[in-house]
């Protein structure tokens, strides 16, 4: 543990992203501190530029500018993480049951994935969100449902390795039950695979789900990134920081993110030094 | 030039290590020469460094850590590892070329056979290009390669191991190099097929009159073909001379130790307790057959009969060895017999249980009557475990208390000559030949009536191979053990076995007491498998 | 093509059926999952539809019959392309798509050229330099487009080079009321795609760039890269000879994989710009609330990636003598 952390530790632009990272964290948290009320509300008037005294401005409403991205920040955090874990989870367990029991399972899950890779994932997740009106909840299922097959294709390519390895047939060969095989001898060792994967598919979720609130699939009730950039389009022109401070705020996260997952990759697969 | 002239002069050659490396240099101070037309043998056992030797000679460093930082490689007067680049370029693969041990790899997967032979022609002699592909064909003929036209257009995965490496030797002499470096060219071969590739190296050699510098850690393969050895150790240089010198007469303890622990093709003289003994386990129709290909929409399925028939017994106490060479299904029948793959059909009689027919359930219980060894000691520990846990794991799933079995485990880890204080170490802080014996430990943990061993030693040292196989053999005889024994290797087999079953293509064509297998042999594979041993007879002395 | 070829394109369709008719009996899952009646939501918009229209449909489609009855209908009509019919644009859906299907294959196309080919020139360029300035500028800009959400690229990019400089038209293909012909036509679609196409390529720019650099890097460390040095190649031949078709390998193995993803990131660049096709008639569709018509489109996609998966696996089996048509 402390070997891995020393590795991760070496790793600059990953120590950057988590710290980027946790800023993102707090500020989510604090949001109703920090700007309490609501973000939908009007509070000036409208395409007030930034440092004007609200710190990025006012959009085509009226409404403040920073109180918006702050509270999107907690939007985003939460339907990424949520969306993520239940993908992981399903993923993982229908990708690790294929993977070591083969045979009919497996040859199911293969077919189900492959038609999942030949749905375009993005429109996918528009027509369920349509089919289903934009809520939280309806957003979540979205996400989770086109980001299962990656995670359980993953799974399923690492258990199947490891149901061949010698270590595994050995325990086999000892009268242990498929239950103790999995959870004591495989998971650990796949374990690293399915973090790291978990990680940046939660920076895909952010992703996704911006893209979706852009295009007006976002939960009315909910302050979304995605939703100010949509919503402030018709202004690009003159008020340009209405869209501009939003996608900051999305890319900033996002990199910070996939920094942490590249750090985590790097520090739990330690190769040999490059030549 | 005359015969005994020097063509490659290495002087007190020092390659550093990088500083995160176990030792600080690979090679050290080490001085050798290579004569004009003959064979030196650089043996030595893994870490020896005589891999890089070889590749320092051509500037093959594996990455920019490894450098020689002292010494010359003198090369028809000239010191290679300060020559130019474009010089060195030059020289590879014209005048002194290299053969590798792994042909599939070494081989770009994407070009034709003929496309990458070809090509050493237009690196260096660009103008020899319209009869180049002329060229090709009549090396692929020289090394004996059937249909050499086919070769040409095939790609490295279309043919055969032993063709691969014909075609690599082809690669190699397309520009009648003076010095043909072959870094253990065999060692990834069949018994059979390296056979035959030693002795068309000897072929080329003489006919040519090349100097070769033959890099192996197989004693067998030294005194079938080397006229003078070199003996490493560490980096170092320990021992060099004539064949004759260095076989009969080391002088140094390294060298003796080296050649004691090459197991004997002689057999061992029988046990006779075992006679008598009641049957342990009993195999008889084994079949196992592999399909793969597509079946839908008129795809080819590719068929492979890996075990037809298989049937054998082993009384208690004795140790049956299945040898055989790849794809002889030695592994699957291994597998079959301890149920981790399941036989299309078989008896498997253990004691008087039908262990083949148990259902799922019983079977697990059953289990820990037939425990196996692995081959591959990285592979076979978890390495998320400590070797304690490993080794008490398995009573415990079947109901030991775990301070029992605790105890029992640092017993066996005494037992199998380790340290009681490794229970608490992690299976990456060990080496191979340890890991092995905590194999071991682990499979004796259960008090087995049958200890399958699959190829345990085969990925080992030979010294290393002659400890693990001595711990082996004074287990059995402690514990009274019942062991089925797999191996590629005719030498370990006689070592160890009391009977032998040989194993070809599926079948089992040749089955008895190892000490009258050894002796007259009746099947042709059997005899062929015996001629190809390297080493069997010595390289006569040249006149 | 060959006759092997042929066979195997027609085995890889044949194949894909089943996955096709499980789009279909997804879309049918979903008319009934929309709200409202399953007759309103095949009519298109809600509303806009005449009695009669409804009357029809709903005799059309056996709205009154079972479940099983009604799947069998939906799936005779979507396979023989009949999707319905948009009021809002007076034509039948297929004709719809069909009008639009031009545009975004142009997008897709040229984004594929350039992420691909941009991708594999700089992740070589990369590997080749590793861990000097030429690769570490290559990877920070990798990480950053990887980080730009696609929508937003485009609507900066439009405030930069439409809004500020000028450079390059804010929206839509073409000057329509230019009535333009020949090349100027052919130079005035080009102008007004190179917005849109910079702004889809930069994601997967980055994707196919840095894959490259790890799979060059892989491949240098491969034993036959040995044995080409030790033939006396020098390390540029090793590169061009040698590495470069199999490092090429994955990334066109992952582009294959990705044509999905690019559809969908059309819709978003589409509707940024206004450009005419499917992307933005589904966005079209989202606004209009008609459900029908973006399952058509939903489905008219599928159809789109299966057929380019089956182009790109030939491409690589061209490219990869160990891969047999089979």
């Amino acid at each position: 543990m402390r070997e891995f952390a020393r590795r991760f530790a070496r790793n600059r632009p990953a120590l950057a992203g988590l710290a980027i990272l946790l800023a993102v964290i707090a500020i989510a948290l604090l949001a109703p501190l920090l700007y309490p009320g609501s973000p939908f509300a009007l509070v000036a008037r409208p395409f007030q530029p930034p440092f004007e005294g609200y710190l990025f401005g006012t959009d085509q409403l009226g409404r403040d500018l920073t109180a918006e991205v702050v509270h999107g920040a907690r939007t985003s955090l939460a339907i990424g993480l949520l969306a993520t874990a239940i993908a992981v989870l399903v993923g993982a367990t229908m990708g690790g049951l294929a993977g070591y029991y083969g045979g009919r399972i497996d040859a199911l899950l293969m077919r189900f994935t492959e038609m999942f890779q030949t749905i375009p994932f993005f429109l996918f997740a528009i027509v369920l969100v349509t089919v289903l009106t934009p809520t939280i909840g309806s957003v979540i299922l979205a996400i989770s449902v086109v980001s299962w097959p990656p995670m359980a294709r993953l799974v399923r390519g690492e258990f199947l390795a490891m149901r061949g390895r010698e270590f595994v047939l050995a325990c086999v060969s000892m009268g242990m039950s498929d239950a103790r095989i999995i959870l004591r001898h495989i998971l650990p060792n796949a374990l690293s695979s399915i973090i790291v994967t978990g990680s940046l598919m939660v920076a895909t979720a952010i992703l996704i789900e911006s893209g979706l609130s852009f295009l007006g699939l976002s939960d009315p009730n909910t302050m979304s990134w995605g939703y100010v950039i949509g919503e402030g389009r018709t202004a690009l022109r003159s008020a340009w920081w209405v869209c501009t401070v939003p996608g900051i705020a999305i890319l900033v996260t996002v990199m910070a993110i996939n920094l942490v997952g590249e750090g985590l990759n790097d520090a739990l697969n330690p190769r040999l030094r490059s030549a | 030039m005359s015969e005994s002239d020097t063509v490659l002069a290495i002087e007190s050659l020092t390659v550093d290590l990088p500083s995160w490396a176990d030792r600080p240099h690979a090679v050290e101070d080490l001085t050798l020469d290579l004569r004009h037309n003959e064979i030196l043998c650089v043996v030595g056992e893994s870490g020896s460094g005589k891999s890089l030797m070889a590749r320092a000679i051509l500037g093959l460093f594996p990455s920019r850590h490894v450098r020689p930082s002292a010494g010359r490689i003198l090369y028809r007067g000239e010191d290679l590892l300060a020559a130019a680049p474009e010089h060195l370029r030059a020289v590879r693969g014209s005048r002194i070329a290299m053969i590798f041990q792994e042909p599939m790899t070494a081989l770009n997967p994407v070009l034709t056979l003929g496309r990458q032979i070809e090509e050493a022609i237009e690196v260096h002699q660009p103008s020899l290009r319209g009869a180049a592909r002329r060229r090709v064909l009549e090396m692929l003929s020289a090394v004996h390669l059937p249909e050499p036209e086919r070769i040409y257009g095939a790609y490295p995965h279309q043919i055969s191991g032993g063709q691969r490496q014909r075609a690599m030797i082809a690669m190699a002499l397309t520009l009648e190099p003076d010095v043909l470096i072959a870094d253990e060219p065999t060692t990834a071969l069949d018994v059979t097929t390296q056979a035959q590739i030693l002795a068309l190296i000897r072929e080329i050699q003489a006919t040519r009159r090349m100097a070769v510098l033959f890099i192996t850690h197989d004693f067998g393969v030294v005194a079938e073909i080397a006229d003078r050895i070199a003996v490493m150790q560490q980096g170092r240089l320990v021992e060099h001379g004539s064949a004759a010198e260095v076989l009969d007469a080391p002088r140094e303890p390294y060298t003796r130790s080296l050649l004691a622990a090459v197991p004997s093709i002689v057999p061992a003289p029988p046990r006779a307790a075992i006679v008598q003994a009641p049957v342990a386990m009993r195999v008889s129709g084994l079949e196992k057959t592999y399909r793969s290909g597509g079946v839908f929409l008129g795809g080819s399925a590719r068929v492979v009969h890996a075990a037809k028939g298989v049937a054998f017994e082993i009384r208690r106490g004795e140790t049956l060895g299945i040898v055989g060479e790849s794809g002889s299904g030695k592994s699957t029948v291994a597998r079959c017999v301890a149920r981790l793959v399941e036989p299309d059909a078989a008896e498997i009689r253990v004691g008087d249980t039908d262990f083949g027919r148990l259902s799922r359930r019983t079977l697990r219980e059953a289990r820990r009557r037939v425990q196996m060894v692995f081959q591959d000691p990285y592979g076979s520990l978890d390495p998320r475990h400590t070797v304690g846990n490993l080794i008490a794991e398995g009573p415990i799933v079947h109901g030991t208390a775990p301070s029992v079995a605790w105890e029992r485990a640092l017993e066996l880890l005494e037992l199998v000559g380790l340290d009681r204080r490794s229970a608490a170490r992690y299976p990456h802080e060990f080496s191979g030949g340890q890991r092995q014996r905590i194999g071991l430990a682990r499979a004796l943990a259960l008090d087995p009536e049958v200890l399958i061993a699959d190829e345990p030693v085969s990925a080992l040292d030979v010294s290393v191979q002659a400890q693990v196989l001595r711990l082996l053999a004074d287990v059995r005889e402690r514990l009274a053990l019942t062991v089925l024994f797999i191996t590629h290797d005719l030498r370990v087999a006689a070592q160890v076995c009391d009977s032998i079953a040989v194993m070809r293509r599926g079948e089992i064509v040749e089955y008895g007491l190892t000490q009258e297998v050894f002796a007259a042999p009746r099947h042709a594979y059997t005899r062929e498998l015996f001629a190809a041993v390297p080493g069997r007879e010595r390289r006569r002395a040249r006149t | 093509m060959s006759a092997k070829g042929l066979r195997y394109v027609v085995r890889r369709l044949a194949l894909a059926v089943p996955t096709i008719l499980t789009i279909v009996v997804l879309n049918f899952a979903l008319v009934h999952l929309a709200p409202g009646d399953a007759a309103d939501v095949l009519a298109g918009e809600a509303g806009s539809a005449t009695p009669e229209y409804m009357a029809q449909l709903r005799q059309k489609f056996g709205l009154d019959q079972p479940l099983h009855v009604q799947l069998a209908v939906y799936l005779e009509r979507v396979l023989a392309f009949d999707l319905g019919y948009s009021f809002r644009h007076s034509m039948s859906v297929s004709a719809l798509i069909a009008t639009r299907l031009g545009p975004t294959l142009l997008l897709m196309l040229t984004v594929l050229l350039l992420s691909v080919g941009l991708g594999v020139l700089l992740g070589a360029i990369a590997a080749r330099n590793l861990n000097r300035w030429r690769d570490n500028v290559i990877s920070v800009l990798a990480v950053l487009a990887y980080a730009t959400p696609v929508f937003w690229a485009g609507l900066m990019l439009i405030v930069v080079f439409s809004v500020k400089l000028g450079w390059f038209p804010v929206s839509g293909m073409e000057e329509v009321a230019a009535f333009k012909e020949g090349w100027p036509r052919v130079a005035d679609i080009a102008r007004h795609l190179v917005l849109p196409a910079i702004t889809l390529t930069l994601f997967y720019l980055a994707l196919y760039a840095r894959l490259m650099r790890a799979s060059v890097l892989d491949q240098f460390a491969m034993d036959y890269v040995i044995t080409a040095r030790a033939k006396g190649l020098t390390e540029r031949q090793i590169a061009r000879r040698h590495v470069l078709r199999n490092a090429v390998l994955p990334v066109l193995t992952m582009a294959g994989v990705q044509v999905g993803a690019l559809l969908g990131g059309s819709v978003v660049v589409e509707t940024v710009f206004a450009w005419p096709g499917l992307g933005f008639l589904a966005y079209e569709s989202l606004f209009a609330r008609d459900i029908n018509l973006l399952l058509g489109i939903f489905f008219i996609s599928g159809c789109l990636v299966v057929a380019v998966n089956v182009a790109v696996d030939l491409l690589y089996s061209l490219l990869d003598p160990r891969i047999e048509l089979r």
